[in-house]
């Protein structure tokens, strides 16, 4: 009866999974000790699904997309990526950071090109797709402008397109938007939201704003503090509304958000230290 | 001369926001600012003239023995005399060419070894405390030696680089590690190789660092020169200072400080021109 469950139940249960991760533990060691990160986490990211992981500071959620990344090696575990074990950065995998990190002496046209020159893709074509990509997202007019030319929300919608450029199946975006102002955050929440969503992608967004996992995901998944496991899954429906996924802003003011709120909050188990 | 950070081509002029006339506030304050770029301007040239102009009185009324000073008057006829007998500027160029060809030396040598440092931190662990006391080392110590090894030519650039060459490495590097880590984390999940993070990032990021290398290589280079022409050379403004010490021509050796003033100016001046040009892209 619900148009979320419909729309990815049956993706999840005929496609492989974008992402699974089974049974991953990370240690890593500095001369002051030995630090157990994450801990027997399995998860699955099914094909068009978009999963947000919250947690406390320190829990693990940035590390956790860092394997998945294959930027970091699980000590123990796997990670797979469409059913292919990560052993290093794919192709088939975008990340989004927490700032734009654009390049200040390439123009916003040649700073989306980025990936495509790294992998050595055909330049035309690139230059083609991160063109339109950049007028997706609103960039059109400020291709051949540099980044200190523009403002904050500017740049991460450049950063988005850099990402997506190189054709990404799983999107992964840690607090991509923890930079950026909060009017300027609702706002792009929602254009960030409907790209990927218009391009079919896969998305693990990694926060600490339970509001923002609520409005932008389908499922929330809540991790323990350190060592990081996953302590519970939540499925994110709207059955008061009636036309489909509401957007993120459209989310924030339904009755069910409250009630999903209040419950991620007591799951986080969250008291100020100190 | 003044050569300061505040160069006066440096755009300081601050861009109207607005289309309508500007209003009598501003054009006073407009005014204002432009008579303060003159007095400084003015200043500084009066600065010159005076120490100018005690230096001769100083020395016309042999309150200090112009034997030993020489003053501004003397050096006007000394340098268009060596202009034409002297081969001036053969001296200058010689000077000119082995400061060039120590910066360039210097400067690819430092951007190849600093590269090397990054690419292999364990590579840097361990040459560290031999960079630093090389560069703590007075190299000036070598000059004979390196005489001996080098010859009267060779040995003029190899003090050029000895001079420039340590600390340049060590502000290189400098820079290359203050790039951004996540810039580099990013180019890695984009999937790039070290040879690529290194060629699209570390370089085109460190160019400010660059430029100030090159800024702080091109004075060291010419000290280089200088002290391996005092040695060696049988041309060259460092040839001609100590010749014309030594057979007590002060005369002679203020004119070639002179032109060799003027010419660290100007080839600061180069750089500082490059700097402008390259901070619209780099900053």
């Amino acid at each position: 009866m619900n148009a979320v469950v419909e729309r990815f139940i049956p993706m999840a249960a005929t496609k492989i999974p974008s992402i699974e991760v089974r049974d991953v533990a990370l240690r890593y060691f500095t001369p002051e000790g030995e630090t157990q990160a994450l801990d027997r986490i399995n998860l699955t990211v099914g094909a068009g699904e978009f999963v947000s992981l919250i947690g406390q500071s320190g829990c693990g959620k940035s590390t956790l997309l860092s394997l998945m990344a294959g930027i970091l090696e699980p000590s123990s575990g796997e990670v797979f990526v469409r059913g292919e074990r990560v052993k290093g950065p794919s192709q088939r995998v975008g990340y989004m950071l927490q700032q734009d990190y654009l390049f200040e002496w390439r123009t916003i046209l040649d700073n989306a090109m980025l990936g495509a020159e790294i992998q050595g893709r055909d330049l035309k074509q690139s230059r083609e797709r991160a063109a339109h990509l950049l007028h997706k997202c609103g960039m059109g007019d400020f291709l051949n402008h540099y980044p200190r030319q523009l403002s904050g929300g500017m740049r991460q919608r450049v950063a988005l397109a850099r990402t997506l450029v190189t054709e990404p199946e799983v999107v992964l975006l840690d607090e991509p938007f923890s930079a950026l102002d909060s009017q300027t955050r609702l706002a792009i929440a929602d254009e960030v939201v409907e790209v990927l969503r218009e391009e079919g992608k896969s998305v693990v967004l990694v926060t600490h704003d339970i509001a923002e996992a609520i409005a932008m995901t389908d499922r929330v998944v809540v991790l323990s503090r350190r060592p990081g496991r996953i302590k519970s899954e939540h499925r994110m429906l709207f059955p008061s509304c009636s036309n489909g996924r509401p957007s993120p802003f459209e989310v924030r003011s339904l009755p069910e958000f409250n009630t999903y709120f209040s419950s991620l909050w007591d799951e986080l188990d969250v008291h100020v230290e100190g | 001369m003044t050569l300061s950070a505040n160069v006066p081509w440096a755009p300081a002029a601050p861009k109207r926001t607005t289309l309508q006339e500007p209003s009598v506030e501003y054009r006073a304050w407009r005014a204002r600012e432009h008579r303060r770029r003159y007095y400084i301007m003015a200043s500084r040239l009066a600065l010159l003239g005076a120490f100018m102009l005690l230096w001769e009185f100083l020395a016309k009324s042999h309150i200090v023995n112009p034997m030993l000073t020489s003053y501004p008057s003397a050096l006007w006829p000394t340098f268009v005399d060596l202009l034409h007998n002297g081969d001036l500027v053969g001296h200058t160029w010689t000077t000119f060419k082995a400061t060039l060809v120590g910066f360039v030396l210097s400067m690819l040598i430092g951007i190849g070894v600093a590269a090397g440092l990054w690419w292999s931190g364990f590579a840097y662990k361990v040459l560290d405390p031999f960079l630093v006391i090389a560069n703590a080392m007075p190299k000036i110590a070598f000059v004979p030696i390196f005489y001996i090894w080098l010859g009267s030519e060779y040995s003029v650039y190899g003090m050029a680089v000895a001079i420039a060459v340590f600390v340049t490495i060590m502000v290189i590097y400098d820079g290359f590690q203050s790039i951004d880590p996540n810039k580099i984390k990013l180019a890695r999940t984009l999937g790039a190789s070290r040879g690529q993070v290194l060629r699209m990032v570390v370089l085109p990021g460190s160019v400010p660092t660059l430029i100030a290398a090159l800024k702080m290589n091109i004075g060291l280079a010419l000290v280089g020169v200088i002290v391996g022409e005092f040695q060696s050379a049988s041309s060259g403004l460092g040839f001609l200072i100590v010749n014309g010490s030594q057979i007590f021509k002060l005369n002679v050796v203020m004119t070639a400080i002179v032109v060799l003033a003027l010419l660290s100016g100007l080839m600061y001046l180069a750089i500082a021109r490059l700097e402008a040009a390259l901070s619209k892209r780099y900053s």
